[in-house]
Formats: C-alpha cells, sequence, structure tokens
C-alpha cells in the first residue's frame, strides 16, 4: 500500500500535476510519525503511512501551503477520513478552491493513542514498533509484546464513521462508505443520564486537570483564526490563569467556534498531554447540529458551513412560547 | 432574611423588543428591576461568549430576545442567533447550567404587555433557583 502511494506521487510529482505533497514520514520515535512535506519525486520514498500517522495533514492548508494554493499552484496531500472531512469544510468556508488540491485517499484502520500503548508496555521503553493484520508488536529492552490494533486505538478512531475519505480525486486501494457506529454517542447517553449536579462535577474533575497550554487549539484543523479569543486583551474575555472556571470557559467557547465544524478527529485528545476527554462537549455538539439541522460536516464541500445557514421553518422549541 | 435579588442580563434587539421595553414603560406597565437591559442593533450580534462572559461577571441569567422569526429587520439576523442559540442552550445544560438560566424569547415593537409578562416570567424562574454558583468566577 504504502509503496503504490509512493507510486502515485512520484508520477504527480514528476508530472508537475502538484507542487509540494503532504503527508507522512517516519518519526524520530518509534511510536511516532510527522508530517512531510514532499516536493520532488525522489523525497517521495520517505512517505509511509500506518497507525501512527495521527497528525491531520489538512491543517498546512491554513499554514505553509496556503501561500501555494493561493498563488494558483496545485498541492497534493494525502488523508484519511477524517483529514478528508477536514479538507471539505475548508473548501465549504472558501479558505482553499477544491481545484487546487489534490486528495489522495488511504484507507485507515484508526491511529494509535500512544498513552494506551505505554500503559501497556507498563514504563518500559518502547524501541521497535510494527504492525500487521490488525496486530501490533512492540520490541524493546526486556519488553516483547504483541496485542490487537483495537486495544491501543485513539477513543476518536473507535467511534469513527467517516474512516476513509468521502470526497477524494486519487484512492489507494478501496474507498469503504461510511458505516454507523453504536460507540460514537455511548459515552454523551451515559453522560446524559447524570443529574445536573453529578454533570457539572464530572465537568470540573475533567477540565481541573486542564493546564492552558493549548495544545488542543494549535492542533485543531477547524481553529485557525488569526488571531484566537484567548490571546486577545481588548477586550479581555477569560482570564489567562488555570483557574477552573477561566480553563472551562476556555473549553466551553472554544467548542462553540468548532460546533458543526468539528471532524472529529481526536487530535485534540492526543495532542492533550494531561489526557482529557475533550471530545465529550465536540461530539454532543455535532450531535445538536446533526439532529437539528440535518448536517454533517466535511461530508460535502458544497453544502453551506451549518452555523452560516438557516432554515426558516427550523424547531424552536428552546425559545419562550 | 431579605428575598434574594437576581441579576439577570438582557440582550434586546432594538427593533423589537428594546421599542416593546419603551412602549411598556409608555404604557405604565410595571416590571422587575432584577433585568440589566443591553441594546443591541440585532439578536444576531449576541456572541454566545456575551453571554457566558455574563455568567462568568456574576449574572444569575440570561436573556435574549428580539424580534420574531421573519420580522427581522436585516432580514435573516434573527434566523442566524436562532441556530447559534439552538446549539449553545443544549451545551449549557449538558455541562450542569440550569435550563433556566438561559432564556430565549421573541417579543415584537408592539407587545408591551406581553414584555412585561416575559420580563416577570423570568425573573420569578431564576428567584426559584437561587443564585448561580457555575461559571462565576470566584464563587
Amino acid at each position: 500500500m504504502v509503496k503504490e502511494l509512493r507510486e502515485k506521487v512520484k508520477k504527480l510529482l514528476a508530472g508537475g500535476d502538484v507542487e509540494l505533497v503532504i503527508g507522512w514520514e517516519k518519526g524520530s520515535r518509534p511510536l511516532s510519525s510527522t508530517p512531510a512535506l514532499i516536493d520532488s519525486p525522489e523525497e517521495a520514498d520517505r512517505l509511509v503511512f500506518d497507525s501512527t500517522c495521527g497528525n491531520n495533514p489538512a491543517v498546512y492548508f491554513t499554514k505553509d501551503a496556503r501561500r501555494l494554493v493561493k498563488a494558483g499552484k496545485k498541492v497534493g496531500v494525502v488523508v484519511k477520513g477524517c483529514d478528508a472531512r477536514s479538507l471539505s469544510l475548508y473548501v465549504a468556508e472558501k479558505q482553499v478552491k477544491r481545484d487546487n488540491i489534490v486528495i489522495i485517499g488511504v484507507p485507515c484502520q484508526g491511529v494509535l493513542d500512544t498513552d494506551k500503548v505505554e500503559e501497556l508496555a507498563g514504563g518500559r521503553e518502547v524501541l521497535e514498533y510494527s504492525e500487521q493484520d490488525g496486530k501490533i508488536t512492540v520490541r524493546g529492552k526486556d519488553l516483547d509484546l504483541t496485542f490487537d490494533a483495537q486495544d491501543v486505538l485513539s477513543a476518536s478512531c473507535l467511534a469513527c464513521i467517516y474512516p476513509d475519505a468521502t470526497e477524494y480525486d486519487i484512492f489507494i486501494g478501496e474507498a469503504r462508505d461510511g458505516k454507523p457506529n453504536k460507540e460514537q454517542n455511548a459515552a454523551i447517553d451515559e453522560f446524559e443520564k447524570l443529574s445536573s449536579e453529578e454533570r457539572w462535577k464530572r465537568m470540573e474533575e475533567i477540565y481541573s486537570k486542564c493546564i492552558r497550554c493549548y495544545a488542543c487549539r494549535n492542533v485543531c484543523p477547524s481553529c485557525y483564526c488569526n488571531e484566537c479569543f484567548v490571546d486577545q486583551n481588548d477586550p479581555q474575555w477569560i482570564g489567562k490563569t488555570p483557574e477552573i472556571t477561566d480553563t472551562m470557559i476556555f473549553h466551553i467557547i472554544r467548542n462553540l467556534h468548532v460546533a458543526g465544524r468539528c471532524v472529529e478527529c481526536g487530535a485534540c485528545e492526543r495532542a492533550c498531554p494531561m489526557g482529557l476527554d475533550l471530545l465529550l462537549l465536540n461530539r454532543k455538539a455535532a450531535r445538536e447540529v446533526e439532529e437539528r439541522f440535518g448536517y454533517v460536516t466535511g461530508i460535502d464541500s458544497g453544502e453551506k458551513p451549518a452555523m452560516a445557514d438557516f432554515r426558516e421553518e427550523e424547531k424552536q422549541d428552546f425559545i419562550m412560547g | 432574611m431579605s428575598e434574594f435579588e437576581p441579576t439577570i442580563v438582557a440582550f434586546f434587539c432594538n427593533w423589537c423588543t428594546y421599542t416593546a421595553a419603551d412602549l411598556a414603560g409608555t404604557s405604565r406597565l410595571s416590571y422587575p428591576h432584577n433585568i440589566k437591559s443591553i441594546r443591541v442593533m440585532c439578536t444576531g450580534m449576541v456572541d454566545p461568549q456575551y453571554v457566558i462572559k455574563a455568567f462568568l461577571e456574576g449574572a444569575d441569567g440570561v436573556l435574549i430576545s428580539g424580534c420574531h422569526p421573519g420580522d427581522c429587520h436585516y432580514i435573516s439576523g434573527n434566523y442566524v442567533a436562532r441556530r447559534r442559540f439552538a446549539i449553545l442552550k443544549p451545551l449549557l445544560e449538558f455541562i450542569g447550567i440550569e435550563p433556566e438560566r438561559v432564556q430565549f424569547s421573541w417579543i415584537s415593537a408592539g407587545e408591551g404587555e406581553r414584555f412585561a409578562q416575559v420580563m416577570t416570567k423570568v425573573t420569578n424562574d431564576i428567584k426559584k433557583i437561587g443564585p448561580a454558583k457555575r461559571l462565576v468566577k470566584g464563587a
């Protein structure tokens, strides 16, 4: 699969179809991979794709690759299902023109939650990593473990509905359609059963651990404002302390900003150094948007984003009669 | 002990609800003094951040009121606002904020009487559930 990917990318670059291809290459540690910006056919051999490719390469269209596409150049990008949804969102939000990107879909089996792997390794350092047929093997000093990939996948991947790109130009292998996943709403249903008091307590538990490093915001493909509300001083929306109300408000407002825009790629949870359950709120917002407005983020790039659109006859049960 | 007097921050649209407040005043209708009204040009400009900020600064409740659907001075401002609040409200309830704390209504410029009724209802609702303790800084 990786071989086919490299060949395709080589052909694209050699033929001058694209100026640059964004994908992943091997990272400096065995459990990591890092985004790779490939601009010549010879370099295409650096490309990899496996369960360590957790970063969302779509974010480069709001960063480095933006200049290229603005100048009318074409950029190729290797995507998992969630990354493709981000791209689709960018097109819908007019951040990038569909004609300027070449989407290369790859079949995604889910990405690793490295915390889970490290827990299974029991503190022993992982020096070697390999995967085959849904089994993952890690090796190191006094360490030789093989386990099911399912046991160490990211929570967001276990609840994934669209593992493969819904819009693409090239697909390596065969793209699967989205399929319902009962995991997706399980956590929300569970949470909604609690009383208001208990829910608040649980929220305080989650967010009191937050250290306000903003890693979730920085890694988020949907967070691309030039100036984030937390960085504004005038008016200063929220205090800059790690005090519980400040942190909670940061998360609530961030959640509102990505409501109807979050593609549930789980990059925030993987980036979080404190291991917070950040997707709970995001998924709740996504579910509300879907139920009320019938909109699923990043499936159709021609559709207007939910929060910029309206229907006159919408349900308004929350408004006083 | 004296009765709890809540602070309710209310965002009123200039063209409908704020005018209804005027009408209530000129009609000599009384409504609770707990409502602290803020005039905005349209409910469509009420960022959910304003609502959260109000709680952070110690409001016990927030009310947002504007033109009836179809009556917006800017044609679609209240429709956009409605979508935004349709997400804000369930989210706040989800994290454990009492549903009475954030309320929405449509009151047109001619509904002075209804304005006074809604203000009384909102104030009573919030008096019943007591002072806000969640999301309030330093509480």
